[in-house]
């Protein structure tokens, strides 16, 4: 679990997250949402430490990450697994490399184990014959995977993804989708996914936060997201023509009371 | 920025650079790898500058010494002692500084802003430690062979000319690059050429670390890595010169 109390940041005189709080529960995928510019990727990017927050607390069960040094935080930073928006592959490793490379670092494994673990991991996400081949050779899709990969293959207790759709088709969305959600559930982890992505949000948002101009403008799951009276919520979800028709739908189609 | 600022961000870079490895066997092999890009793939360039080099250093003396009271073998000593002195530190520490220093930037540049770095720092990896130390430790290790590797290839570009042009009788060229020879010549310019593998390295790596936004900054911060180690090189000249020679 990861507690979150007043978090405040600026940059210069521009206040960019103000006074957030809020939990996000272990074994569930929870999804921050919110336009761009709203501060959500900066909120994660405070979440895990990228950016130093200017007040408040965030804490990872009960330990104070803002209050923690470099050594400490090393220690936690250990238990997270981060899938960024670009993947963030390393070009002059293959996937192998890559996904092996928390390994190399941190562990005292022999080859032969580490195989073992990256091969796991990259069966797990569904790409078991691209093992030597550079990241310069992979679609976009497969690149998230091999990042899923890598950022499981230390068993994480803390998985965060910051947009994992952006730049797919939607029927890769939506594989990568339900792969974030499979691993959350059976890993039992604490997953924080970043998107803006309303396919998402429906697919596996268990408990989702909304972002408005750098507050907490909601919070609760994606079958309240549809009844919520949220003015700002509703301006962000019924965005799409789709979406608009989607709840007139849903409106007509419910029984009337 | 002003420069106190940019200085002090370049001292905290270097000491989190510095910082305790969190493995030494991954950093050695690292160093290994960036010996073989930055150093050995450097090989060629230097010698075929230097080459070419000794041999109109050669060519150039013996046209301005016309006159006949000048002994024929001072125009060897005066291509050695150039190339010694000056050319395969200083001149093949500026083309580093060009080649190397824009490969550094460039590719640490490429990094920030696709993310490659924050993915070390999330892994709890000192990314700073891990990218640049391995790249300023093989420049300062391998570089000296470079400098070296450019004396002896530029008095052979000499010997060359000598013998292509008929410009001086060889035997004159050879006593010459051997007279009055000062062995500590070649110790001042070692030092010199490891003081500036450490500033193109980590002044490049510096540039490129703090990158923010595009292509573009890449770009750029790859042009500035260039030229503040080129003019940093020739101020560290200056200095070492009247340190070590006056």
């Amino acid at each position: 679990m990861i507690r979150v109390e007043h978090l405040v940041k600026a940059f210069n005189e521009t206040t960019v997250l103000e006074d957030v709080s809020v939990t996000f529960e272990k074994g569930k995928t929870n999804l921050i949402i919110g336009r761009s510019g709203s501060g959500k990727t900066v909120f994660m990017k405070c979440l895990v430490g990228l950016h130093e927050v200017d007040n408040g607390a965030i804490y990872y069960n009960d330990r104070n990450f803002v209050k923690m040094d470099f050594n400490e935080r090393k220690q936690i930073r250990r238990e997270i697994g981060m899938l960024f928006q670009g993947s963030a592959l390393f070009d002059s490793l293959t996937v192998e490399e890559n996904v092996m490379f928390p390994l190399n670092m941190f562990t005292n494994m022999s080859l032969h184990e580490k195989q073992e673990r990256t091969n796991m991991c990259l069966s797990r996400v569904a790409l078991t014959d691209s093992n030597k081949l550079y990241p310069g050779e992979l679609s976009g899709g497969m690149k998230k995977r091999v990042a899923i990969a890598r950022a499981i293959v230390e068993n994480p207790r803390y998985l965060f993804c910051d947009e994992p759709n952006s730049g797919l088709d939607p029927k890769t969305a939506l594989v990568i989708d339900d792969l974030i959600s499979e691993i959350t559930h059976e890993y039992d982890i604490t997953t924080v996914i970043n998107t803006h992505d309303m396919n998402s949000v429906m697919e596996i948002g268990e408990k989702v936060v909304f972002i408005h101009d750098g507050r907490k403008g909601w919070e609760g799951t994606r079958e309240d997201i549809l009844d919520s009276d949220d003015e700002n919520l509703n301006d962000f979800v019924f965005a799409s023509n789709l979406a608009k028709k989607i709840k007139e739908y849903s409106s007509a189609a419910a029984p009337k009371k | 920025m002003n420069f106190f600022s940019i200085f002090g961000r370049y001292v905290i870079l270097l000491s989190r650079v510095f910082a305790k490895p969190e493995k030494h066997k991954i950093y050695i092999q690292q160093t290994i790898k960036e010996i073989e890009n930055l150093g050995f793939n450097s090989v060629g360039i230097v010698i075929i500058i230097s080459i070419f080099i000794g041999a109109v250093i050669t060519l150039q003396t013996r046209y301005n010494l016309e006159s006949s009271w000048i002994p024929l073998y001072l125009i060897g000593l005066t291509a050695r002692d150039t190339l010694l002195l000056e050319f395969s530190s200083t001149m093949v520490g500026l083309i580093l500084a060009g080649k190397v220093g824009s490969n550094i930037a460039s590719e640490i540049g490429t990094m920030r802003i696709t993310e490659q770095i924050d993915a070390l720092e999330m892994m709890g990896i000192n990314s700073a430690g891990y990218l640049i130390m391995p790249k300023i430790i093989a420049a300062m290790v391998f570089n000296p062979f470079l400098t070296l590797i450019s004396m002896f290839v530029g008095l052979i570009g000499g010997w060359f000319a000598v013998l292509l042009t008929g410009a001086l009788p060889t035997s004159d060229y050879i006593f010459g690059i051997q007279y009055l020879f000062v062995p500590f010549y070649v110790t001042y310019a070692l030092v010199k050429t490891v003081v500036y593998a450490f500033i193109i390295t980590s002044v490049s790596a510096f540039y490129g670390y703090y990158v923010q936004g595009g292509a573009l900054e890449v770009g750029r911060s790859s042009t500035r890595g260039v030229v503040y180690s080129s003019i940093l090189i020739l101020l560290a000249d200056l200095v070492l010169t009247q340190l070590m020679l006056a």
